[in-house]
Order: structure tokens, then sequence, then C-alpha cells
């Protein structure tokens, strides 16, 4: 039986997470952990999160999970989710400027004050709420998914990937951003695919299915 | 292609039941709160928002319970507003698998009490819930003061300066609930709303009101809303979720069909 580990270090929701990864779990077993040891014996591991980024980095910090995940991110399959996901650039301007983890080249920004649609209406920050999915890669996680496939955003920091290659996925607001990553074994989502009913149910599947391989 | 205008249906929940007849056709029991939840996302409910109106805090725990049970079914994001006055009992739906708390009463009485709630679990999940009434006569500017108690105590405090101040102190919704209207079905209070939600930079959910599938149109279109609530007309089965989107989207609404 194969385990996936998701990542406890005080910050969010992982009953959420958990719940729905046992609900297509079919032979993994799903373990929320904050011990160090369990995570590196997991096959995959999930990388949740939310919340502010300077709170996240402390908590990993003091858990001493920094080691691990910067280990276990580059030797299996790896999900990071929301603030999960932000934390693997390089740094993010929230908060006056917080170094991250550095895994994914780029960097994570706020949405700028006074954002309107095509129509001139206001646009509101956060970003709550479900938005298209504009896939721009072919990954294992896209499988079954349709192109734009809405999915549940909530935040109001969005990831600038220093290369290209690494956004998996574009989504708009006005302007469209990265709203997923791919880097080797390593796939984050801005949006939650917890709380993303079919689509997000069926990416999870796709990841506790996946080998960590991206073919070109 | 577009971010989607959400519709919530909101169920009061006492004892860990669903009251206020859910009138469905084909579900077994109206008052099981996983039932429900369940029949409103396969409807395409973009939220769910759950009330609890459980008079006794000792019995709090069966709403903690009723939560994990309704989060380990439903994919969508749950709210839990009713009861919530201290930073652990936040702790304690956020860890049942709620995504947001709307928190009411106790932040008339102890606006810090958001700021140490946004602090600690992050704004995404803090919802202010707002009741407001008009309290401005015929020819006069308009004018809402927040109450309190279901609509019967007034603060004096004025209904926008008290939307942004709950903004600024870190909220990342508001729940605007107009007292005039609700439980009346004539529809929201529509300058409100817009009023509220032209002032404040955060999602604003119109809620009170609500009679009818051009109400929720209204919400969004003149209200200027970025969700829509309502209970009575989804529970006694008058529309459902989906027919509801559909009225919307043929006014030309985003929705998520």
């Amino acid at each position: 039986m194969t385990s996936v580990a998701v990542i406890d270090y005080g910050m969010g929701n992982l009953h959420s997470i958990s719940k729905a990864l046992e609900h297509v779990a079919q032979g993994s077993k799903v373990i929320i952990t904050s011990c160090p040891d369990e995570i590196a014996r997991a096959d995959r591991v999930v990388f949740p999160g939310v919340g502010a980024i300077k709170d996240c980095m402390e908590a990993l910090e003091k858990s001493s999970l920094v080691d691990v995940i910067k280990t276990v991110a580059k030797d299996r399959p790896f999900l990071g989710v929301c603030l999960g996901m932000q934390a693997l650039l390089d740094e993010s301007e929230e908060g006056g400027g917080v170094r991250c983890l550095g895994l994914i080249p780029g960097k994570v920004k706020h949405f700028e004050k006074g954002l309107v649609d095509g129509a001139g209406e206001k646009l509101k920050v956060p970003h709550m709420g479900w938005n298209n999915v504009h896939q721009t890669v072919n990954h294992p996680l896209w499988k079954d998914i349709p192109q734009e496939a809405r999915f549940y955003f909530v935040h109001s920091y969005y990831a600038v990937p220093k290369n290209a290659e690494n956004s998996a996925a574009v989504t708009a607001y006005p302007e469209s951003f990265s709203c997923a990553l791919s880097h080797k074994n390593i796939f984050a989502a801005q949006f939650h695919p917890e709380k993303s009913q079919t689509a997000g149910l069926q990416l999870l599947e796709n990841f506790l299915g996946w080998d960590g391989i991206v073919t070109k | 292609m577009a971010l989607a205008k959400r519709i919530i249906p909101c169920l009061d929940v006492d004892n860990g039941r669903v009251v206020k007849g859910v009138k469905f056709v084909n579900i077994r029991d109206a008052g099981d709160p996983v039932e429900v939840a369940r029949r409103y996302d396969f409807e395409g409910a973009d939220e769910i928002t759950f009330l609890d109106i459980t008079a006794s805090s000792d019995n709090r725990d069966t709403i903690v319970h009723m939560v994990e049970q309704v989060a380990g079914e439903v994919f969508i994001p749950l709210t839990v507003g009713g009861g919530i006055r201290k930073l652990e009992d936040i702790r304690r739906m956020l860890n049942a698998g709620a995504d947001k708390v709307g928190i009411n009463t106790a932040a008339v009485f102890n606006p810090e009490f958001v700021k140490e709630a946004a602090d600690k679990f992050g704004s995404q999940c803090i919802v202010v819930a707002i009741d407001a009434k008009k309290v401005s006569g015929e020819g006069e500017p308009l004018k809402w003061e927040i109450f309190t108690h279901g609509g019967r105590e007034p603060t004096g405090l004025d209904a926008i300066q008290w939307a942004r101040k709950m903004v600024d102190y870190g909220a990342g919704e508001i729940l605007l609930t107009s007292m005039d209207r609700d439980g009346t079905r004539e529809g929201f209070d529509l300058p409100l709303t817009r009023a509220i939600s032209e002032a404040v930079d955060v999602p604003v959910i119109a809620s009170g009101g609500v009679g009818d599938l051009d109400h929720l149109s209204a919400g969004v279109l003149e209200g200027k809303a970025d969700a829509v609530l309502a209970a009575s007309i989804f529970h006694f089965a008058e529309y459902t979720v989906g027919e509801a989107k559909q009225a919307m989207r043929d006014k030309g609404i985003e929705v998520r069909l």
C-alpha cells in the first residue's frame, strides 16, 4: 500500500485536504503528520497551507520541517496547495518580504489595488471563488480535467515563476497569472483542489496515481 | 471566462439538525445536514453556509461534529456562523473542516476579536456578518445602522463605516444582511448592498429578502454583490440552485454551471 503524507505544521485546514484525499485514495494510506521521519518515509507528499507566509515559514523552521521538505520535493511526487505553493518559490513580497524555500525559481506578488474587469467593474481582493483554469502544459495531473474547468480560489498573492516552463496553468484576474506550477516531480496549485468538487477530486486522484515523471 | 458570481444556500442548524423545513424530493431525512449539503453540492452550490442557532452553548459540540461529517463528503467551501466568540471556537471549526467562520455579534462588542482572528488564522477564513437596517427617513440621504439581536438592538454604528473598519481589521469577506428585508421575500436592499460593496475591496455576500430568482440577479447587477445567499427559496424546493444559476446566466452573469 502506498502512502501519502499531508504535512501538518499548524497552518490551515488539514481535515479538508486529507478527507478529499481519502475520498479518492483507493489503496493509498493518508497520513497527517508533523514528523520529519514519517514524511521522509511516505511515497507522496502534500504540502497544504492557508494564512500568512511569514507565519508559514516560521512554523516550518520551528517544526524542523524545512530540510525534509527540501529533500522530498526533489525525489518523489510532491503537491503544494495555496500557501504551500507560494512557499516553494524564492521569496514573497507579503509582510515586507519573506524568504521562502526556493524550490521553484520565482517570487510571489500581491494583486494590485484598483483592479477592474473588461466591463469596468471593480475586482475584489482576495480573489475568492470559482475561476477558470487554462492548462498550458500537458501534465499527468490534468488527466480527465476539462480545459477551462473551474476551481475554487481564495488568495491575495500570486506566484510569478521566473521560467515560463514552470507554469502549468493560468487564470485571468483580470491579467493572466500562473495558478499552477510544475517542476519535475513537484506540482503546485494556487487553487484548492480539496474544495473544487469534481475537478478538484480528479486532480487529487491523478496525484495519487502519479509517479512524479513529466514526459514532454 | 472570469471569476463566477457565487450562489450560497444557507442552512439554519439547531443541535446539529437542519431546521426551517427543507423540502426535497428523494431525500430521506431533510433534517440531516449531510444529506442536505450533498444535495446542494449536487445542484451546483458554490459554497454552503451553516448558521448555528443552537441556544445552549452546552450543545456546541454538535455543530463541530456536523461540520466534520459534511466536510468528509462535500468538497466545496463551507462557512459556519453563529456562536463564534473566541479564537478557540474558530480553531475548532477550521479543524473540523470549515473553510470560513462568520463573526457577527462578537465583532460588534469586541472589534479587536476580528483583528486577532485574522492575524491568527488569516483573512481568507474570516467573514464578518453585518446586520444593517435603514435609519434615514423619507427624503433624507440614505443611511443604515448596525443592529444586533436579530435587528432589535441599535448600536449607533454606521453600516458603511463599520464595513470599512471590519475590512481594515482583517475581514476577508462581508456577509451583509438587510434586517428590513430578511424574511420578507421582497428582494435584497439593493442600495445598501451597492453602498457596502463599493465601499470595500473584499467580496460582499448579499443576504436577506430573496423571494425569486430575479432578486438574485438584481443583487449582482444592481447591488454589485460578489455572491448571493438565500435560504427559503431553496429549502422549500421552489427553485433548485441549478435553476437559479441558469436564470443568472440568462441575465449575462458569469456563473459556474
